[in-house]
Formats: C-alpha cells, structure tokens, sequence
C-alpha cells in the first residue's frame, strides 16, 4: 500500500470516524441508546458539546505542524484540513444549538447578545473567521488567492484563541478545564514562536513574511 | 473604604407575633424548654457525631416523613420530575458539572447532624436535627425554583417554616441578618478539595426576608427526606431570590448585625449581589435574565419570561420599597 492509499483509505476515514463521534454520541444520547439521556438539559448538553468539540478538533488542528515535524512524518498535512473543516462544522453547530436550542429563533435576542456579551462578540468573531477559512478552503481557492490565502489562513490562531477565550469567559467559577485548553493552546504556539525565533532573528526588520511551520 | 449600607426597613408595621406562627407563639415556654434540653445533652451530642460512623443511605433507617401540603404556599405548575430535581444540581462541595452531587456525594453523612446557633439571640449552642424538627410539623409547599443561570424548575419542598424556627433562638434587636453555613469537611464533600468558592459556603438574608411566611427550612423533596446532592439534611429555600441563595448542608445559624460575607458575592461581587433577588429587568453581566428555559420540557424547553421576584412580587415586594433594585440586585 503506497502513502497516498494509506491516507485515502485509512487515515483520512478514520479522521472522518473519530471527528463524527461526539456527534453520533450526542445522537445516540438523544435518542436513549443503551439508557444514556442529555440529562436533565439537554438544550444546555448540546450547546456545550458542540462547542467543547469544536475546540478541541481546533487544538488539534493546530497539533498538526508540531506533529509532522516531531515524528517526521510530512504527510500528516494532508491531514489537516479535514480537520479544520470538522472544526468549523462543530462550530457551526454550536452556533445552531444556540439560536435553535437556546433562543429558540428569537434572532433580535441573538444580536442583542453578540453586541452587548462580549464572551459571545469574541465566540461570534471566531466563528466568523473559521466560516472566512472553511470558505476558501478548496484546492481553486488556494489557487485563486496565491500569496494571500497563507495570509488570510494565518486567522486560525486568532480564531482559536478567542474560542479558548470564548470558553473561558462563560464559566461561572471553576476555570480549571479553561486553563486547561489556555494552556495547550499556549503550547502549541510557543512550539511556533520558538522554532521562528532563529529566522526573526536572522532576518530582523525583514517584511517578507517568514515561512509558515 | 465603606460601603453604603442599603436602607433599611424601619417599617415596624408587623407586630412580634404576627410573625410568629400562633401555634408556637402560644406554645414558646414548652418549646424553649425543650430547646434548653437539648443544650444540655449538646454534648453527649457532639461526641456522637464526631465518631466514625459509615455512610448512612439516605432514608435508610429513617421513618417516611410526614407532611401536610401548604396549598397557601403552592404554585399550580406541575413539579418537574424527581429524577430531574435530584439529577441536575449546583452543589460545588461535589463538583461543578450539575451531574457532579448526585455522583459524589454518596460520601456525606447527613445523619446524625447537628446544627449551631450562634450570634445576637437569647438562645443559642447546639441541636441536633431531631430537636431542630420536633416542635414543628412539615409541610409540603410547590415553589417556582429560579437558578441564577437562566434554568428554573418548579420543585415540592417539604420543611418548616424558616421564621418559626428563628424565633424559637429569640434573636435580639441586635439581629439584622441572619447567616447560614454549609458543612466544611473535603472529606465528606470532595468538592472542597478545589478551592473555586471560598469554602466554606456562606449564604445570609436579611431579618424580615428569614422571617417572610415564604422563606422555608426544608429537609424533603417530593415527599422524601433530602437527597445528600439536594443538601442534606437542612436547606434554605427562599423562591423568590436565585438559587445559589438557598444554601445547603447547613451546620450553623448565625444571627448577626452585619450583612454577611456571601459565597457568591465573594467570588464574583460584579455579578451575584447579597439580595439576588429575581429580575427579569437586572441582567446578569453575561446574560440576560428575562427568561428562563424550564428544565424537563426537553429540547424545545419554551424559554418563558422570568417574573420578578420569580412571581412572588406580591408577597415580597414590600421588603423592598423604596430599594433600588439595580444597586442592590
């Protein structure tokens, strides 16, 4: 089996499988497979789920550059946008939940809460970028943008962290699981700033952009 | 820096005993003697509790309660389920998922308890839960439950009314608040563990809200003793404030002439006040508080509109005339 087998029949299916899972789970709770429920709230179940997946498939977005050159394996980029497509897939479902679920279509209510909250301005920010990056995601977009889709691409980590942020906002007390994603995302791009480092330093006062790790 | 203090309700329109309950108003000697009793053997009290017992299940060995249903006291919404009731719970001491007390707080021995009474009343040491109920007899009353999180339930609480139990301590005029602490003890409660509150949990409402026919000590639910997750064995219940106000697990009473320090309002002053008293029209920094999503409807729950004072204004909100509900929401 060549490399590329391997990705289209393995790996890119189990990408598929393992993203589709907190989906199927919420679906199998839904409907009280195996004497699971949403609880109580299941609004509330919902809503949060989407959003904690959403970010998580986020992280691991992000995990995919540190990881190609950790363990050498260059391919796993073909990984990666499969990934982020399912993380704005999650996002907008967290959106959905919230104006379906939460607001129950009341949209006056809805834009009321994205200028007066700003844990949901900065939630909304985030998943207006996220809808800018799964939008020109297509190979003839990447074509079409050239030099400027690297640039526009680069909005994944303001996306991300105002997700972390947008999370960490909403708890009432216990920020623990925030601190948690906060610190991972600060793993991931201190990894960055690190191996950057050397080539800002190199090139200091250069406008080319340095290249993308 | 000081701090205002709100204004306060010099309305002396209500007469002693119109706020004791007659029966025991009429009764108070035999009840004070029976709460002199009990100090004495407060002692032999504490040694009990302090040794080594396993975990009781909750209702094991307890006789089913018995109780008369408050129809005065009774709102006509049907009560959301038991299992929801007892399933979906604030109660950091067990974690902070509303999953986490039901799961944890097996730990909690909730029997026996005793409960301090402290502060400016004329009687005060420790009783046991026992010598807490004797005089009283439950009873049943359905109230609107309003989280300060946008969630409401409607739950039958089955207690005693809070001002018949005050009385009996005979706070002095020195008593302007009265204060109510949950159990401290990681062990019990391994929510502890984590410091996300400030443990112990303190909770206080001022002499006239304890004293309002409406305020309750509840010990059931449903027509049962307490769950541990629901705050076994003695918990406030006062429907028309928040619910992080209804403090659980109470261990001590403590009247006094400050306003007390509150677990919520200690941890975030900008966003849970002293009164919390519900307001569709003072939002929450993070939220809107005008509705409110009625757990066990589902997934469509109808978001209905949050009634001031939970839809008790009439009752209460002569306790607060002339407040400004914004400064002290």
């Amino acid at each position: 089996m060549t490399l590329d087998q391997r990705y289209r029949l393995i790996f890119k299916p189990l990408v598929w499988v393992l993203a589709l899972l907190p989906l199927a789970l919420l679906f199998g709770r839904a409907f009280g497979v195996a004497g699971e429920s949403l609880g109580a709230d299941p609004a509330k179940e919902i809503l949060l789920t989407c959003g904690k997946t959403a970010l998580n498939l986020l992280l691991v977005t992000l995990a995919v550059t540190p990881l190609r050159q950790l363990l050498r394996q260059p391919q796993l980029l073909r990984l990666r946008r499969l990934l982020g497509l399912f993380a704005f897939f999650y996002a907008a479902l967290h959106l959905t939940a919230y104006v379906t679920l939460e607001l129950q279509f009341d949209f006056g209510q809805l834009g009321e809460d994205i200028a007066k909250r700003p844990y949901i301005t900065i939630g909304f920010l985030a998943l207006l970028m996220l809808l800018a990056l799964a939008a020109t995601s297509t190979q003839k977009a990447m074509r079409r943008l050239g030099r400027r889709w690297q640039k526009l691409h680069w909005l994944i980590y303001p996306a991300t962290a105002l997700g972390v942020w947008h999370y960490y906002w909403q708890v009432k007390a216990d920020v623990r699981e925030p601190l948690v994603y906060t610190a991972i995302l600060a793993a991931l791009l201190g990894w960055r700033a690190w191996k950057r480092w050397p080539a800002l330093t190199s090139k200091s006062g250069s406008a080319t952009a340095p290249e993308r790790t | 820096m000081t701090r205002r203090r709100p204004p306060s309700i010099a309305s002396p329109s209500i007469a002693p005993s119109e706020i004791t309950p007659q029966t025991l108003f009429h009764d108070r000697r035999r009840v004070l003697a029976a709460l002199g009793a009990s100090a004495l053997g407060s002692g032999m009290l504490r040694a009990a509790a302090q040794a080594p017992a396993a975990a009781p299940a909750i209702g094991a060995g307890l006789a089913p309660p018995k109780f008369t249903r408050n129809a005065r006291w009774s709102v006509k919404d049907t009560p959301t389920s038991l299992e929801d009731v007892t399933s979906y719970n604030n109660f950091y001491e067990f974690g902070t998922d509303k999953s986490d007390p039901k799961t944890n707080s097996g730990s909690l021995r909730a029997r026996p308890w005793s409960l301090e009474v402290a502060g400016d009343a004329e009687v005060t040491g420790r009783f046991t839960l026992e010598d807490i109920l004797k005089p009283h007899a439950l009873e049943e009353r359905i109230y609107r439950f309003r989280c300060v999180e946008a969630w409401s339930m409607v739950v039958p609480w089955m207690g005693i009314p809070l001002g018949a139990l005050l009385q009996r301590f005979r706070p002095t005029s020195k008593a302007k608040y009265v204060e109510f602490t949950t159990l401290y003890d990681p062990k019990q409660m391994p929510g502890q563990r984590s410091a996300v509150l400030d443990w112990p949990y303190v909770e206080g409402l001022r002499m006239d809200e304890a004293m309002h026919p409406l305020s309750m000590m509840v010990v059931g639910v449903h027509g049962q003793w307490l769950p541990n997750q629901n705050g076994a064995p003695l918990r406030l219940m006062v429907p028309w404030k928040y619910g992080f106000k209804n403090v659980k697990s109470i261990v001590k009473i403590r009247f006094t002439e400050r306003q007390p320090r509150t677990a919520w309002n200690l941890s975030a002053p900008y966003e849970y006040g002293f009164y919390a008293n519900v307001n569709p029209a003072v939002e929450h920094p993070r939220w809107s508080q005008a509705k409110e999503r009625r757990i066990g409807d589902g997934f469509f729950a109808s978001r209905t509109d949050t009634l001031p004072f939970n839809g008790y204004a009439a009752d209460v909100a002569e306790l607060y005339r002339g407040m400004d509900l914004r400064r002290y929401f």
